[in-house]
Protein backbone atom coordinates (compact mmCIF):
# COMPACT_ATOMS: atom_id res chain seq x y z
CA UNK A 1 0.00 0.00 0.00
CA UNK A 2 2.96 2.27 0.63
CA UNK A 3 3.72 1.75 -3.00
CA UNK A 4 0.29 3.14 -3.95
CA UNK A 5 0.81 6.15 -1.70
CA UNK A 6 4.03 6.90 -3.57
CA UNK A 7 2.17 6.65 -6.88
CA UNK A 8 -0.40 9.16 -5.62
CA UNK A 9 2.38 11.51 -4.57
CA UNK A 10 3.96 11.22 -7.99
CA UNK A 11 0.63 11.98 -9.66
CA UNK A 12 -0.06 14.98 -7.44
CA UNK A 13 3.46 16.28 -8.13
CA UNK A 14 2.71 16.52 -11.79
CA UNK A 15 -1.02 17.27 -11.49
CA UNK A 16 -0.58 20.23 -9.15
CA UNK A 17 3.04 21.34 -9.10
CA UNK A 18 3.84 20.81 -12.77
CA UNK A 19 0.49 22.35 -13.84
CA UNK A 20 -0.88 18.98 -14.99
CA UNK A 21 -4.32 20.15 -13.90
CA UNK A 22 -4.24 22.79 -16.64
CA UNK A 23 -3.80 20.10 -19.26
CA UNK A 24 -6.61 18.11 -17.64
CA UNK A 25 -8.90 21.14 -17.62
CA UNK A 26 -8.15 21.80 -21.27
CA UNK A 27 -8.77 18.15 -22.06
CA UNK A 28 -12.01 18.18 -20.09
CA UNK A 29 -13.04 21.35 -21.89
CA UNK A 30 -12.38 19.79 -25.30
CA UNK A 31 -14.17 16.59 -24.36
CA UNK A 32 -17.25 18.55 -23.28
CA UNK A 33 -17.03 20.88 -26.25
CA UNK A 34 -16.88 18.03 -28.74
CA UNK A 35 -19.68 16.11 -27.03
CA UNK A 36 -21.99 19.10 -26.43
CA UNK A 37 -21.54 20.78 -29.81
CA UNK A 38 -21.62 17.36 -31.49
CA UNK A 39 -24.93 16.66 -29.78
CA UNK A 40 -26.38 20.04 -30.77
CA UNK A 41 -25.36 19.59 -34.41
CA UNK A 42 -26.56 16.00 -34.22
CA UNK A 43 -29.98 17.03 -32.93
CA UNK A 44 -30.38 19.58 -35.72
CA UNK A 45 -29.29 17.18 -38.46
CA UNK A 46 -31.17 14.29 -36.89
CA UNK A 47 -34.40 16.26 -36.64
CA UNK A 48 -34.16 17.39 -40.26
CA UNK A 49 -33.50 13.87 -41.50
CA UNK A 50 -36.25 12.37 -39.34
CA UNK A 51 -38.69 14.97 -40.65
CA UNK A 52 -37.76 14.21 -44.25
CA UNK A 53 -38.30 10.53 -43.54
CA UNK A 54 -41.84 10.99 -42.22
CA UNK A 55 -43.02 13.39 -44.97
CA UNK A 56 -45.69 11.68 -47.08
CA UNK A 57 -43.93 10.44 -50.22
CA UNK A 58 -46.39 11.23 -53.01
CA UNK A 59 -44.12 13.71 -54.72
CA UNK A 60 -40.71 13.36 -56.31
CA UNK A 61 -38.76 15.82 -54.16
CA UNK A 62 -39.50 14.12 -50.83
CA UNK A 63 -38.53 10.80 -52.42
CA UNK A 64 -35.17 12.12 -53.59
CA UNK A 65 -34.47 13.75 -50.23
CA UNK A 66 -35.44 10.53 -48.55
CA UNK A 67 -32.92 8.52 -50.58
CA UNK A 68 -30.15 10.99 -49.78
CA UNK A 69 -30.99 10.77 -46.09
CA UNK A 70 -31.03 6.96 -46.18
CA UNK A 71 -27.58 6.94 -47.72
CA UNK A 72 -26.29 9.43 -45.16
CA UNK A 73 -27.59 7.39 -42.25
CA UNK A 74 -26.27 4.14 -43.70
CA UNK A 75 -22.80 5.64 -44.18
CA UNK A 76 -22.43 7.14 -40.73
CA UNK A 77 -23.90 4.17 -38.93
CA UNK A 78 -22.02 1.68 -41.05
CA UNK A 79 -18.47 2.93 -40.48
CA UNK A 80 -16.56 3.38 -37.21
CA UNK A 81 -16.27 6.90 -35.83
CA UNK A 82 -12.46 6.64 -35.96
CA UNK A 83 -12.63 5.98 -39.69
CA UNK A 84 -14.92 8.99 -40.23
CA UNK A 85 -12.56 11.12 -38.18
CA UNK A 86 -9.44 9.96 -40.02
CA UNK A 87 -11.13 10.32 -43.42
CA UNK A 88 -12.20 13.86 -42.61
CA UNK A 89 -8.95 15.00 -41.07
CA UNK A 90 -6.43 13.29 -43.34
CA UNK A 91 -8.36 12.87 -46.59
CA UNK A 92 -11.43 15.05 -47.15
CA UNK A 93 -10.21 18.34 -45.69
CA UNK A 94 -6.68 18.22 -47.20
CA UNK A 95 -8.24 17.38 -50.59
CA UNK A 96 -10.44 20.43 -50.26
CA UNK A 97 -7.45 22.44 -49.15
CA UNK A 98 -9.06 23.31 -45.85
CA UNK A 99 -7.02 23.53 -42.68
CA UNK A 100 -8.99 23.23 -39.45
CA UNK A 101 -7.89 22.59 -35.84
CA UNK A 102 -8.42 18.98 -34.88
CA UNK A 103 -10.97 19.86 -32.19
CA UNK A 104 -13.14 21.65 -34.76
CA UNK A 105 -12.92 18.69 -37.09
CA UNK A 106 -13.90 16.45 -34.20
CA UNK A 107 -16.93 18.64 -33.40
CA UNK A 108 -18.15 18.44 -37.00
CA UNK A 109 -17.55 14.70 -37.35
CA UNK A 110 -19.23 14.00 -34.02
CA UNK A 111 -22.16 16.15 -35.13
CA UNK A 112 -22.48 14.38 -38.48
CA UNK A 113 -22.15 10.99 -36.84
CA UNK A 114 -24.61 11.57 -34.03
CA UNK A 115 -26.98 13.17 -36.55
CA UNK A 116 -27.31 9.76 -38.19
CA UNK A 117 -28.06 8.01 -34.91
CA UNK A 118 -30.31 10.77 -33.60
CA UNK A 119 -32.32 10.77 -36.86
CA UNK A 120 -33.34 7.19 -36.11
CA UNK A 121 -34.11 8.01 -32.48
CA UNK A 122 -36.05 11.10 -33.54
CA UNK A 123 -37.98 9.18 -36.17
CA UNK A 124 -39.08 6.73 -33.50
CA UNK A 125 -40.03 9.69 -31.33
CA UNK A 126 -42.08 11.30 -34.09
CA UNK A 127 -43.84 8.04 -34.89
CA UNK A 128 -44.68 7.60 -31.21
CA UNK A 129 -46.63 10.88 -31.19
CA UNK A 130 -50.37 10.30 -31.66
CA UNK A 131 -51.16 10.89 -35.37
CA UNK A 132 -54.16 12.87 -34.13
CA UNK A 133 -51.74 15.68 -33.20
CA UNK A 134 -50.68 16.12 -36.82
CA UNK A 135 -54.31 15.82 -37.95
CA UNK A 136 -55.42 18.42 -35.44
CA UNK A 137 -52.86 20.87 -36.78
CA UNK A 138 -53.40 20.17 -40.46
CA UNK A 139 -57.19 20.36 -40.09
CA UNK A 140 -56.79 23.91 -38.75
CA UNK A 141 -54.90 24.87 -41.88
CA UNK A 142 -51.42 24.80 -40.38
CA UNK A 143 -48.74 23.62 -42.79
CA UNK A 144 -46.92 20.32 -42.34
CA UNK A 145 -43.80 22.22 -41.28
CA UNK A 146 -45.55 24.41 -38.74
CA UNK A 147 -47.43 21.47 -37.21
CA UNK A 148 -44.19 19.53 -37.08
CA UNK A 149 -42.16 22.23 -35.35
CA UNK A 150 -44.84 23.55 -33.01
CA UNK A 151 -46.66 20.34 -32.08
CA UNK A 152 -45.10 17.06 -33.11
CA UNK A 153 -41.36 17.57 -32.62
CA UNK A 154 -41.65 19.03 -29.09
CA UNK A 155 -43.67 15.96 -28.08
CA UNK A 156 -41.28 13.64 -29.88
CA UNK A 157 -38.32 15.21 -28.08
CA UNK A 158 -40.03 14.68 -24.77
CA UNK A 159 -40.57 11.02 -25.62
CA UNK A 160 -36.94 10.46 -26.59
CA UNK A 161 -35.26 12.57 -23.94
CA UNK A 162 -33.86 9.60 -22.01
CA UNK A 163 -32.50 8.12 -25.25
CA UNK A 164 -30.98 11.48 -26.20
CA UNK A 165 -29.35 11.55 -22.77
CA UNK A 166 -27.84 8.16 -23.52
CA UNK A 167 -26.63 9.40 -26.90
CA UNK A 168 -24.91 12.29 -25.14
CA UNK A 169 -23.25 9.89 -22.71
CA UNK A 170 -22.11 7.74 -25.64
CA UNK A 171 -20.63 10.83 -27.28
CA UNK A 172 -18.76 11.79 -24.12
CA UNK A 173 -17.28 8.31 -23.92
CA UNK A 174 -16.42 8.19 -27.61
CA UNK A 175 -14.53 11.48 -27.52
CA UNK A 176 -11.44 9.49 -26.59
CA UNK A 177 -11.02 8.63 -30.28
CA UNK A 178 -10.11 12.24 -31.10
CA UNK A 179 -6.58 11.49 -29.94
CA UNK A 180 -6.22 9.80 -33.36
CA UNK A 181 -6.18 13.22 -35.00
CA UNK A 182 -4.07 14.78 -32.28
CA UNK A 183 -6.73 16.61 -30.31
CA UNK A 184 -6.24 17.05 -26.59
CA UNK A 185 -9.12 15.45 -24.74
CA UNK A 186 -9.50 14.02 -21.25
CA UNK A 187 -7.77 10.77 -22.21
CA UNK A 188 -4.82 12.54 -23.87
CA UNK A 189 -4.44 14.82 -20.85
CA UNK A 190 -4.11 11.97 -18.40
CA UNK A 191 -1.97 10.01 -20.81
CA UNK A 192 0.46 12.93 -20.81
CA UNK A 193 0.58 13.03 -17.04
CA UNK A 194 1.21 9.29 -17.04
CA UNK A 195 4.01 9.59 -19.60
CA UNK A 196 5.69 12.40 -17.67
CA UNK A 197 5.71 10.44 -14.43
CA UNK A 198 6.20 6.97 -15.97
CA UNK A 199 3.23 6.03 -13.81
CA UNK A 200 -0.18 5.33 -15.33
CA UNK A 201 -2.14 3.70 -12.54
CA UNK A 202 -3.33 6.79 -10.68
CA UNK A 203 -3.85 9.05 -13.73
CA UNK A 204 -6.07 6.48 -15.45
CA UNK A 205 -7.97 5.83 -12.22
CA UNK A 206 -8.64 9.54 -11.79
CA UNK A 207 -9.62 9.74 -15.46
CA UNK A 208 -12.14 6.93 -15.01
CA UNK A 209 -13.61 8.67 -11.98
CA UNK A 210 -14.00 11.92 -13.94
CA UNK A 211 -15.77 10.09 -16.78
CA UNK A 212 -18.11 8.44 -14.28
CA UNK A 213 -18.87 11.74 -12.56
CA UNK A 214 -19.62 13.34 -15.94
CA UNK A 215 -22.00 10.55 -16.81
CA UNK A 216 -23.72 10.74 -13.42
CA UNK A 217 -24.19 14.50 -13.75
CA UNK A 218 -25.69 14.13 -17.23
CA UNK A 219 -28.03 11.35 -16.11
CA UNK A 220 -29.16 13.60 -13.27
CA UNK A 221 -29.77 16.53 -15.60
CA UNK A 222 -31.78 14.37 -17.98
CA UNK A 223 -33.97 13.20 -15.08
CA UNK A 224 -34.59 16.80 -14.00
CA UNK A 225 -35.50 17.81 -17.54
CA UNK A 226 -37.82 14.85 -17.94
CA UNK A 227 -39.61 15.74 -14.76
CA UNK A 228 -40.16 19.34 -15.79
CA UNK A 229 -41.31 18.32 -19.27
CA UNK A 230 -43.74 15.80 -17.86
CA UNK A 231 -45.70 18.68 -16.37
CA UNK A 232 -48.05 18.64 -19.34
CA UNK A 233 -48.79 14.94 -18.85
CA UNK A 234 -50.03 15.08 -15.30
CA UNK A 235 -53.71 14.35 -15.22
CA UNK A 236 -56.37 14.57 -12.55
CA UNK B 1 -71.33 26.46 -49.88
CA UNK B 2 -69.94 22.96 -50.35
CA UNK B 3 -70.72 21.03 -53.48
CA UNK B 4 -69.52 17.45 -53.72
CA UNK B 5 -69.60 15.95 -57.20
CA UNK B 6 -68.99 12.28 -57.97
CA UNK B 7 -66.66 11.88 -55.02
CA UNK B 8 -64.90 8.52 -54.88
CA UNK B 9 -62.17 7.40 -52.55
CA UNK B 10 -60.23 4.16 -52.50
CA UNK B 11 -57.62 2.91 -50.08
CA UNK B 12 -55.63 0.59 -52.32
CA UNK B 13 -58.10 -2.02 -53.56
CA UNK B 14 -60.80 -1.01 -51.12
CA UNK B 15 -63.26 1.49 -52.52
CA UNK B 16 -64.67 3.30 -49.53
CA UNK B 17 -66.66 6.08 -51.22
CA UNK B 18 -68.57 5.48 -54.42
CA UNK B 19 -69.77 8.44 -56.43
CA UNK B 20 -71.05 10.56 -53.60
CA UNK B 21 -72.96 13.70 -54.60
CA UNK B 22 -74.24 16.23 -52.12
CA UNK B 23 -74.65 19.97 -51.78
CA UNK B 24 -74.45 21.69 -48.43
CA UNK B 25 -75.95 25.16 -48.34
CA UNK B 26 -74.94 28.04 -46.13
CA UNK B 27 -76.44 27.69 -42.67
CA UNK B 28 -77.58 24.15 -43.32
CA UNK B 29 -77.12 21.41 -40.71
CA UNK B 30 -76.50 18.02 -42.25
CA UNK B 31 -76.31 14.96 -40.02
CA UNK B 32 -74.63 11.87 -41.45
CA UNK B 33 -75.56 8.51 -39.99
CA UNK B 34 -74.79 4.95 -40.97
CA UNK B 35 -73.23 1.72 -39.79
CA UNK B 36 -69.61 1.59 -38.76
CA UNK B 37 -67.27 1.24 -41.74
CA UNK B 38 -69.76 2.71 -44.19
CA UNK B 39 -67.41 5.58 -45.05
CA UNK B 40 -68.82 8.42 -42.93
CA UNK B 41 -65.44 9.54 -41.57
CA UNK B 42 -63.80 9.21 -44.96
CA UNK B 43 -66.55 11.31 -46.50
CA UNK B 44 -66.14 14.02 -43.87
CA UNK B 45 -62.36 13.97 -44.18
CA UNK B 46 -62.59 14.34 -47.95
CA UNK B 47 -64.53 17.57 -47.49
CA UNK B 48 -61.39 19.34 -46.21
CA UNK B 49 -59.05 17.00 -48.10
CA UNK B 50 -57.62 15.38 -44.99
CA UNK B 51 -58.13 12.40 -47.27
CA UNK B 52 -57.30 13.21 -50.88
CA UNK B 53 -60.23 12.13 -53.07
CA UNK B 54 -59.42 9.48 -55.65
CA UNK B 55 -61.77 11.20 -58.07
CA UNK B 56 -64.49 13.81 -58.05
CA UNK B 57 -64.71 17.44 -57.03
CA UNK B 58 -65.23 19.26 -53.77
CA UNK B 59 -66.28 22.83 -54.44
CA UNK B 60 -65.95 25.13 -51.44
CA UNK B 61 -66.89 28.74 -52.18
CA UNK B 62 -66.55 27.77 -55.82
CA UNK B 63 -62.96 26.48 -55.54
CA UNK B 64 -62.29 22.82 -56.26
CA UNK B 65 -60.38 21.55 -53.22
CA UNK B 66 -59.66 18.25 -54.96
CA UNK B 67 -57.42 20.18 -57.36
CA UNK B 68 -53.85 19.45 -56.24
CA UNK B 69 -52.78 22.97 -57.18
CA UNK B 70 -55.09 24.60 -54.64
CA UNK B 71 -53.44 25.79 -51.42
CA UNK B 72 -55.56 23.60 -49.19
CA UNK B 73 -54.36 25.21 -45.94
CA UNK B 74 -56.10 28.49 -46.71
CA UNK B 75 -59.41 26.71 -47.20
CA UNK B 76 -59.02 24.48 -44.18
CA UNK B 77 -58.69 27.60 -42.08
CA UNK B 78 -62.33 28.27 -42.92
CA UNK B 79 -63.48 24.70 -42.26
CA UNK B 80 -63.42 23.83 -38.58
CA UNK B 81 -63.02 20.14 -37.82
CA UNK B 82 -63.84 18.38 -34.57
CA UNK B 83 -62.60 14.86 -34.01
CA UNK B 84 -63.80 11.93 -31.94
CA UNK B 85 -60.58 12.01 -29.92
CA UNK B 86 -60.39 15.81 -29.64
CA UNK B 87 -56.81 16.06 -30.95
CA UNK B 88 -55.97 18.97 -28.67
CA UNK B 89 -52.27 19.78 -28.77
CA UNK B 90 -50.85 17.98 -25.73
CA UNK B 91 -47.80 20.20 -25.43
CA UNK B 92 -49.84 23.40 -25.36
CA UNK B 93 -52.09 24.87 -22.70
CA UNK B 94 -55.78 25.34 -23.36
CA UNK B 95 -55.20 29.00 -24.19
CA UNK B 96 -52.25 28.20 -26.48
CA UNK B 97 -54.32 25.55 -28.22
CA UNK B 98 -56.91 28.15 -29.14
CA UNK B 99 -54.42 30.92 -30.02
CA UNK B 100 -51.94 28.92 -32.07
CA UNK B 101 -53.60 28.87 -35.48
CA UNK B 102 -55.14 32.38 -35.39
CA UNK B 103 -51.78 33.89 -34.41
CA UNK B 104 -49.99 31.88 -37.08
CA UNK B 105 -52.41 32.90 -39.80
CA UNK B 106 -52.46 36.56 -38.80
CA UNK B 107 -48.66 36.72 -38.63
CA UNK B 108 -48.46 35.26 -42.11
CA UNK B 109 -51.02 37.74 -43.38
CA UNK B 110 -49.11 40.67 -41.88
CA UNK B 111 -45.86 39.47 -43.44
CA UNK B 112 -47.52 39.38 -46.82
CA UNK B 113 -49.05 42.82 -46.26
CA UNK B 114 -45.70 44.28 -45.27
CA UNK B 115 -44.08 42.89 -48.38
CA UNK B 116 -46.71 44.29 -50.72
CA UNK B 117 -47.23 47.61 -48.97
CA UNK B 118 -44.67 48.43 -46.27
CA UNK B 119 -46.20 51.83 -45.50
CA UNK B 120 -49.56 50.32 -44.62
CA UNK B 121 -50.71 51.56 -41.23
CA UNK B 122 -52.84 48.53 -40.58
CA UNK B 123 -49.81 46.27 -40.12
CA UNK B 124 -49.99 44.84 -36.60
CA UNK B 125 -47.03 43.93 -34.47
CA UNK B 126 -46.66 40.39 -33.17
CA UNK B 127 -47.57 41.62 -29.70
CA UNK B 128 -50.78 43.15 -31.01
CA UNK B 129 -51.67 39.99 -32.90
CA UNK B 130 -51.15 37.91 -29.79
CA UNK B 131 -53.10 40.28 -27.62
CA UNK B 132 -56.06 40.16 -29.98
CA UNK B 133 -55.92 36.39 -30.29
CA UNK B 134 -55.72 36.04 -26.54
CA UNK B 135 -58.70 38.31 -25.94
CA UNK B 136 -60.69 36.34 -28.48
CA UNK B 137 -59.60 33.01 -26.97
CA UNK B 138 -60.55 34.12 -23.46
CA UNK B 139 -63.92 35.26 -24.79
CA UNK B 140 -64.48 31.80 -26.28
CA UNK B 141 -63.37 30.11 -23.06
CA UNK B 142 -65.74 32.28 -21.08
CA UNK B 143 -68.50 31.22 -23.38
CA UNK B 144 -67.96 27.57 -22.41
CA UNK B 145 -67.29 28.43 -18.79
CA UNK B 146 -63.67 27.27 -18.85
CA UNK B 147 -61.78 30.53 -18.54
CA UNK B 148 -60.23 29.25 -15.31
CA UNK B 149 -58.68 26.36 -17.31
CA UNK B 150 -56.83 28.66 -19.72
CA UNK B 151 -53.43 27.79 -18.28
CA UNK B 152 -54.04 24.05 -17.93
CA UNK B 153 -52.72 21.35 -20.22
CA UNK B 154 -55.33 19.20 -22.00
CA UNK B 155 -54.42 16.14 -19.92
CA UNK B 156 -55.96 17.86 -16.90
CA UNK B 157 -59.37 18.32 -18.53
CA UNK B 158 -62.32 15.91 -18.57
CA UNK B 159 -63.38 14.48 -21.92
CA UNK B 160 -66.32 16.85 -22.18
CA UNK B 161 -64.13 19.83 -21.39
CA UNK B 162 -61.56 18.71 -23.96
CA UNK B 163 -64.18 18.44 -26.67
CA UNK B 164 -65.67 21.82 -25.87
CA UNK B 165 -62.20 23.37 -26.00
CA UNK B 166 -61.63 21.60 -29.33
CA UNK B 167 -64.85 23.13 -30.66
CA UNK B 168 -63.98 26.68 -29.61
CA UNK B 169 -60.45 26.17 -30.90
CA UNK B 170 -62.00 25.60 -34.31
CA UNK B 171 -64.35 28.56 -33.81
CA UNK B 172 -61.39 30.84 -33.12
CA UNK B 173 -60.65 30.73 -36.85
CA UNK B 174 -64.14 32.06 -37.68
CA UNK B 175 -64.88 29.10 -39.92
CA UNK B 176 -67.64 29.12 -42.51
CA UNK B 177 -68.49 25.50 -41.82
CA UNK B 178 -67.88 23.08 -38.96
CA UNK B 179 -67.27 19.39 -39.58
CA UNK B 180 -67.86 17.02 -36.66
CA UNK B 181 -66.76 13.37 -36.70
CA UNK B 182 -68.57 11.54 -33.91
CA UNK B 183 -67.75 14.29 -31.42
CA UNK B 184 -69.41 12.51 -28.49
CA UNK B 185 -68.48 8.88 -29.20
CA UNK B 186 -65.38 8.88 -27.00
CA UNK B 187 -67.09 10.59 -24.07
CA UNK B 188 -68.42 9.19 -20.84
CA UNK B 189 -72.22 9.32 -21.02
CA UNK B 190 -72.54 12.08 -18.44
CA UNK B 191 -70.41 14.39 -20.61
CA UNK B 192 -72.25 13.92 -23.87
CA UNK B 193 -74.89 16.50 -22.94
CA UNK B 194 -72.55 19.44 -22.46
CA UNK B 195 -70.95 18.91 -25.88
CA UNK B 196 -74.30 18.50 -27.66
CA UNK B 197 -75.57 21.65 -25.93
CA UNK B 198 -72.66 23.65 -27.33
CA UNK B 199 -73.25 22.19 -30.79
CA UNK B 200 -76.95 23.10 -30.60
CA UNK B 201 -75.98 26.65 -29.67
CA UNK B 202 -73.79 26.84 -32.76
CA UNK B 203 -76.62 25.49 -34.85
CA UNK B 204 -79.01 28.12 -33.54
CA UNK B 205 -76.50 30.84 -34.32
CA UNK B 206 -76.67 29.77 -37.95
CA UNK B 207 -73.40 27.89 -38.31
CA UNK B 208 -73.19 25.59 -41.31
CA UNK B 209 -72.58 22.12 -39.87
CA UNK B 210 -71.87 18.62 -41.13
CA UNK B 211 -72.12 16.18 -38.23
CA UNK B 212 -71.38 12.47 -38.24
CA UNK B 213 -73.04 11.10 -35.13
CA UNK B 214 -75.00 8.29 -33.54
CA UNK B 215 -76.96 10.77 -31.42
CA UNK B 216 -80.35 10.42 -33.07
CA UNK B 217 -81.95 12.86 -30.62
CA UNK B 218 -79.53 15.52 -31.79
CA UNK B 219 -80.21 14.66 -35.42
CA UNK B 220 -83.98 14.97 -34.93
CA UNK B 221 -83.68 18.26 -33.12
CA UNK B 222 -81.01 20.03 -35.14
CA UNK B 223 -80.71 18.52 -38.60
CA UNK B 224 -82.19 20.16 -41.66
CA UNK B 225 -81.26 17.01 -43.52
CA UNK B 226 -80.20 13.53 -42.47
CA UNK B 227 -77.96 11.51 -44.75
CA UNK B 228 -77.81 7.75 -44.36
CA UNK B 229 -74.60 6.18 -45.66
CA UNK B 230 -74.10 2.51 -46.37
CA UNK B 231 -71.19 0.82 -48.15
CA UNK B 232 -69.79 4.10 -49.40
CA UNK B 233 -73.03 5.29 -50.96
CA UNK B 234 -75.53 7.83 -49.81
CA UNK B 235 -78.32 5.30 -49.51
CA UNK B 236 -81.01 7.73 -48.48
CA UNK B 237 -81.40 11.33 -47.43
CA UNK B 238 -84.20 13.55 -46.27
CA UNK B 239 -85.59 15.62 -43.45
CA UNK B 240 -85.36 14.01 -40.00
CA UNK B 241 -89.13 13.46 -40.07
CA UNK B 242 -88.92 11.60 -43.38
CA UNK B 243 -85.83 9.61 -42.63
CA UNK B 244 -86.67 8.58 -39.08
CA UNK B 245 -90.45 8.50 -39.46
CA UNK B 246 -90.81 6.92 -42.85
CA UNK B 247 -87.53 5.48 -44.16
CA UNK B 248 -87.81 4.15 -47.72
CA UNK B 249 -84.63 2.15 -48.11
CA UNK B 250 -84.68 -1.27 -46.39
CA UNK B 251 -81.10 -0.69 -45.24
CA UNK B 252 -82.13 2.51 -43.53
CA UNK B 253 -85.03 0.73 -41.88
CA UNK B 254 -82.76 -2.05 -40.75
CA UNK B 255 -80.13 0.35 -39.42
CA UNK B 256 -82.65 2.45 -37.52
CA UNK B 257 -84.18 -0.66 -35.98
CA UNK B 258 -80.79 -1.93 -34.92
CA UNK B 259 -79.85 1.21 -33.03
CA UNK B 260 -83.16 1.86 -31.28
N1 LIG C 1 -56.43 5.29 -43.99
C1 LIG C 1 -57.10 4.16 -44.33
N2 LIG C 1 -56.46 3.16 -44.95
C2 LIG C 1 -57.12 2.03 -45.32
N3 LIG C 1 -58.42 1.82 -45.09
C3 LIG C 1 -59.12 2.79 -44.47
C4 LIG C 1 -58.50 4.00 -44.06
N4 LIG C 1 -59.45 4.77 -43.47
C5 LIG C 1 -60.60 4.08 -43.52
N5 LIG C 1 -60.42 2.88 -44.11
C6 LIG C 1 -61.46 1.87 -44.38
O1 LIG C 1 -62.51 2.52 -45.02
C7 LIG C 1 -63.75 2.02 -44.59
C8 LIG C 1 -64.62 3.17 -44.14
O2 LIG C 1 -64.06 3.74 -42.99
P1 LIG C 1 -64.66 5.02 -42.28
O3 LIG C 1 -64.80 6.11 -43.27
O4 LIG C 1 -63.81 5.30 -41.10
O5 LIG C 1 -66.09 4.51 -41.84
P2 LIG C 1 -67.05 5.05 -40.70
O6 LIG C 1 -66.55 6.36 -40.24
O7 LIG C 1 -68.38 5.10 -41.35
O8 LIG C 1 -67.03 4.04 -39.61
C9 LIG C 1 -63.45 1.01 -43.52
O9 LIG C 1 -63.52 -0.27 -44.09
C10 LIG C 1 -62.06 1.33 -43.10
O10 LIG C 1 -61.39 0.19 -42.67
MG1 LIG D 1 -65.86 7.00 -38.34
Amino acid sequence: MGNFGAKIDKFLDIFIDADGYKTVLEGLGNTLKIAVLGLVIGIIIGTLIATVRVIPKYKLLPRILNSICSFYVAFFRGTPMVVQLLLSYYVALPLMGINLPSVSVAVVVFGLNSGAYISEIMRGGILSVDPGQMEGGRAMGLTFGKTMTAIVIPQAVKNILPTLGNEFITLIKETSVVSFVGALDLYVAFNRIGSNSYEFMVPYLVMAVIYIILVLIISGLVKVMERSLRKSDRSH
Amino acid sequence: MIEVINLSKSFGELQVLKDVNITIRKGEKVVVIGPSGSGKSTFLRCLNCMEVPTSGNIFFHGVDLADQKVDINIHRQKMGMVFQHFNLFNNKTVLQNIMLAPVYVEKKRMRKLRRSNPENEKIKTVAEIKKEAKANAMELLKRIGLEDKAGEYPSRLSGGQKQRVAIVRALAMNPDVMLFDEPTSALDPEMVGEVLELMKELAHEGMTMVVVTHEMGFAREVADRVVFMADGYIAEEGSPEQLFGNPQNPRTQHFLQSIL
